[in-house]
């Protein structure tokens, strides 16, 4: 192995971009102990040091460029246009300017774009009550899909949102429609005159659905949580919400909230007693209202708050009355649902007519299905509960567990209808009929007494195509209402229950 | 409905930021709304509790750091002369050494740190010799304390003795004061842990002539150098103030020489000084540095800030101090340099990253600021555009940006400062730090340069301490 020594009188290179040559040509093969360096009295010496002779060299200084290396004969030529590459490639411009990555802060985000105007969350939900103060703090109103905000951080957090102006929907918020555009998962409604502030997603998009229905459209839709009306938080979105539905493009507002803490609706009602336009309170399962004053009444069904909005703008909602696919089995009724608010809703009126209704949330604790899994005379899931969606995606979206639900419920004898809800929109399944109506269908081919009973709540704008999902359903031999409440209707008479409430 | 009254809710028209699931963003888009993607990533094993405890006190950490940064901001650091470390530093006995980085003590340190010990002991005259000087500081007979605990910061080992001549600088807008030894040059020098004769002769000559010199010739000049206004103007020539200080060693030098050439002192040694201040590139690190720290020491003690006013490194360990929890050390592991040798060197030489000159970075300069500075682009991949996306990358976990150290290749906008421990936490994105490499073995040297990524842990340990999870 011989030793290569050259030297380039004047041929200045920065001592850094010298480093890198060095390094990219000492992995070339054959090349040991390679040095390429400007002359400098600290640089000779350490190639004095190295065993290098560069005796024959007078007057070397330090704008002179030396190359040492140790190789073999053949390799030289080789190795000294790998120094000359390298040494042109450290002077070659890239193309490209700078590639600035996404934003991994909200904060920075917030700095870069400043007409951001709103977060959207939905990281896991124990990390996001930080990103939710991010947010705030960085001037960001919050849309929070996510669950996991403690009950006195969301008090502290929505305190702090009210001082800076801003909203603060959810945590564990479903739903928001907000100056036309539908967050999480929202239908396609139109603008309009009725304004919804709801504690739930899929009652508020029940009741703008039902809304559209009637050719009735929603000027904001705004979702607060499910736990906004919880004495420790106190409501205070739900409030906002009803003060900026003041606005002149609302004439009408719905409020939806499960039953909330009493003193919460008893300031609520007051405030609603206040907005200058009438306001429909839907407090499902409430018990013992506080006193209506004038301008504000209560409606114990989405359906009922929908049919009652529509009134209040000259509308009405369309008579739901679709009938049966077949003839009524006498049997249990089984509700499996993607939706909390629509479960507890049909719940409810299936519960009127029968009694206990066992689900894993009941409408009272002794109703509480000892199994999930296992359902207990007429028993109501909603598969939508964070226990059963972890590690998963929302029903909506994943059929895999309800279709799993729906095939063993028909297997038991003692079914007699099956009720679903099939919700459409953003956010939603693409195509949810194409997974349904198949497992139904089979169902019914098994046990053709067997009754489905769909509510469908979507839009007619919505994406999936609404009237298409419910053809397929129907040919599949379900029975599809746009009424979740009038479904639970179906769903008694389908089990052969004669005193149907309501109807 | 008229479109102007749906925009009521708002504001303006939804643009929105989505931090999560991508089939959000993906049907806000579909609605014909802008959105923002948030590349979000899980912040750092074992500070969620931390985390989710500040969100509920996120108000007030802003506010804090409004007020850090406010005072990093407003600090103006002017040379105001040169003193003895024995005199200016608190609780230094002739016995005390100073060191780089968080708390050590001598079983723990590295070659070049015990190197430095070693020689700073010779040149105090408190040892026989080499080998005696390490049986003296193995024997307890020494003090150590971290320079930053003292007033004082150290580039590598960092290793500041009683009779060694300080930099004296002067925050004008607190009052505060950070002191540093004089730059040695490169080769064999104390601060890579060599120990020999001519070290310890270059330290006599500095303590003895140049710092005398020196002194002299700052007493001349009208006003006191303004180093932040030197750092600035060094910036707009290529310098990022940490690794590349040959802008700022020339602006310094050609204010000096003036007053140096009519000073009442032999020529000879005048032109020794002025020989050797320009012949050493990085002369001016050891005034940038103490700069930084009477910059980043005015930012600290805010209550519940989270801005980091400390990184420094021991050639152990890697130490954070954040504004809101004061005094403070969190560490972790030293980390590996990433970088170029000298000839005849490789990573299997390199010692652990060491040095207080972390202290550039915590105020916006050497790698938050490396757009400045096309020279030392090679550090991060030879392509210039690098230079400008690891700065870019930095406003990502910064509390704001700088209103004096303006970045041209940038269109002039100010570097990215006051790193929030929080945002590091919670993005994974570490500070960008360029630094020298010593040598393992005390003695040695400097033997290259490039990036390094600090510990993880000592964010992370940062965040849960402000938080008060501990």
């Amino acid at each position: 192995m011989g030793e290569i020594v050259r030297v380039r009188r004047g041929a200045y290179h920065d001592s850094v971009t010298l480093m890198l040559v060095t390094s990219r040509v000492a992995e070339e093969e054959g090349a040991s102990d390679v040095a390429v360096v400007m002359a400098t009295p600290l640089n000779l010496e350490l190639l004095a040091s190295q065993g290098f002779d560069l005796g024959g060299e007078d007057d070397l200084g330090p704008a002179d460029l030396v190359i040492v290396m140790r190789a073999e004969e053949e390799a030289t030529e080789r190795l000294l246009a790998a120094v000359d590459r390298e040494l042109a490639a450290t002077r070659e411009a890239g193309d490209d300017g700078p590639q600035q990555a996404r934003p991994r802060t909200l904060r920075a985000a917030a700095r870069r774009n400043p007409e951001l105007n709103l977060a959207l969350l939905s990281v896991p939900g124990r990390h996001v009550a930080y990103e939710a103060a991010v947010a705030l703090e960085s001037g960001l109103n919050v849309f929070c899909f996510s669950d996991g905000v403690g009950v006195e951080q969301e008090a502290i957090l929505k305190r702090r949102a009210l001082e800076l102006g801003l909203l603060f929907m959810g945590p564990d918020c479903g739903t928001a429609i907000v100056d036309g555009a539908g967050l999480g998962f929202a239908n396609a409604v139109a603008a309009g005159p009725v304004g919804i502030v709801g504690a739930s997603g899929t009652g508020i998009q029940e009741v703008s659905c039902l809304l559209d229905a009637a050719g009735v459209g929603i000027s904001q839709a705004i979702g607060v949580g499910g736990r906004d009306l919880d004495a420790r938080v106190g409501g205070p979105m739900l409030r906002r919400g009803l003060e900026l539905l003041a606005d002149d493009a609302t004439e009408a507002i719905v409020a939806i909230s499960k039953p909330p803490d009493p003193a919460v609706a008893a300031e609520i009602v007051a405030l609603a007693a206040g907005a200058g336009k009438p306001v429909v309170l839907a407090f499902l399962g409430l018990e013992d209202p506080p006193a209506a004053p004038a301008g504000v009444e209560y409606a114990a069904t989405l359906e009922a708050a929908a049919g009652r909005a529509a009134e209040l703008v000259g509308a009405a909602l369309p008579d739901f009355d679709e009938g049966l696919a077949g003839d009524p089995t006498p049997g249990f009724i089984r509700g499996l649902y993607s939706g909390g608010t629509l479960c507890k809703e049909a719940m409810a009126i299936v519960a009127e007519a029968v009694g206990r209704v066992a689900s894993n949330i009941p409408l009272e604790p002794g109703a509480r299905l000892a199994d999930v899994h296992v359902s207990e005379g007429h028993t109501f899931v909603d598969l939508g509960e964070d226990d059963l969606t972890q590690g998963r995606a929302h029903p909506m979206i994943d059929f895999s567990l309800r279709t799993e639900r729906l095939v063993r419920e028909a297997r038991d004898p003692e079914v007699g209808v099956i009720l679903l809800d099939l919700v459409l929109g953003y956010g939603a399944h693409p195509d949810p009929a194409a997974v349904l109506a198949p497992a139904i269908a089979e169902a019914r081919a098994a046990r053709d007494d067997l009754s489905f009973v769909v509510a469908l709540c979507g839009a007619a704008a919505d994406p999936q195509d609404r009237e298409r999902q419910r053809a397929r359903l129907l040919e599949a031999g379900a029975a599809v209402t746009a009424s979740n409440a009038h479904a639970a209707r179906l769903a008694l008479r389908a089990a052969g229950v004669q005193e149907v409430p309501g109807v | 409905m008229s479109e102007t009254e749906t925009k009521a809710l708002l504001g303006a028209p939804p643009a929105a930021a989505n931090v999560g699931v991508d089939l959000f963003a993906q049907e806000l888009e579909r609605q014909g709304v802008a959105v923002d993607r948030v590349d979000w990533n899980p912040p750092y094993e074992g500070t969620e509790t931390a985390l989710s405890r500040l969100a509920v006190e996120a108000a007030a950490v802003a506010r804090a750091n409004d007020e850090a940064l406010a005072r990093m901001q407003a600090a103006r650091p002017l040379l105001v002369g040169v003193g003895v470390a024995g005199e200016l530093l608190p609780e230094m006995s002739a016995r005390t050494f100073l060191h780089a980085g968080p708390p050590i003590e001598w079983p723990d340190m590295s070659g070049p740190l015990r190197g430095a010990i070693v020689g700073a002991a010779l040149y105090e005259g408190l040892a026989s010799d080499a080998e005696d000087a390490e049986r003296r500081a193995a024997a307890g007979e020494f003090e150590f304390g971290p320079c930053h605990e003292r007033g004082a910061v150290g580039p590598m080992a960092g290793v500041v003795s009683a009779s060694m001549p300080m930099c004296i600088i002067e925050n004008e807008a607190a009052g505060n004061r950070a002191h540093c030894t004089f730059n040695e040059g490169l080769g064999r020098v104390l601060r890579y842990g060599a120990n020999d004769e001519s070290v310890i002769e270059r330290l006599r000559w500095i303590r003895d002539v140049l710092a005398r010199v020196f002194a002299a010739a700052l007493e001349r000049l009208d006003a006191p150098i303004d180093i932040r206004a030197m750092t600035a103007a060094a910036l707009q020539m290529g310098d990022e103030g940490h690794n590349r200080n040959r802008a700022g060693t020339s602006l310094l030098i050609r204010e000096l020489l003036p007053a140096l050439l009519e000073l009442d002192e032999p020529s000879a040694e005048v032109a020794d000084v002025a020989r050797f201040i320009a012949g050493n590139d990085h002369f001016f690190l050891n005034l940038t540095m103490p700069a930084g720290k009477a910059t980043a020491d005015a930012a600290s003690g805010v209550e519940r800030s989270s801005i980091v006013t400390t990184m420094a490194r021991n050639g152990t360990e890697f130490g954070v101090r954040l504004s809101g929890t004061g005094d403070r050390w969190f560490t972790g592991p030293s980390g590996r340099i990433n970088g170029l040798y000298l000839p005849g060197y490789g990573p299997e030489d390199a010692n652990l990253d060491i040095g207080d000159s972390t202290i550039t970075e915590t105020i916006g300069l050497g790698g938050l600021a490396m757009a400045a500075s096309p020279a030392i682009v090679s550090f991060v991949g030879g392509r210039a555009e690098a230079a400008l996306e690891a700065t870019l990358s930095m406003y990502e976990i910064t509390w704001g940006e700088s209103q004096s150290y303006l970045i041209p290749a940038l269109g002039f906008r100010g570097s990215p400062v006051g790193i929030d421990c929080l945002a590091v936490v919670q993005s994974g994105v570490l500070p960008v730090v360029n630094t020298g490499i010593a040598h393992r073995e005390p003695g040695i040297g400097q033997i290259g340069a490039g990036l390094v990524d600090p510990p993880w842990q000592a964010f992370a340990k940062a965040a849960r301490g402000l938080a008060e999870v501990d």
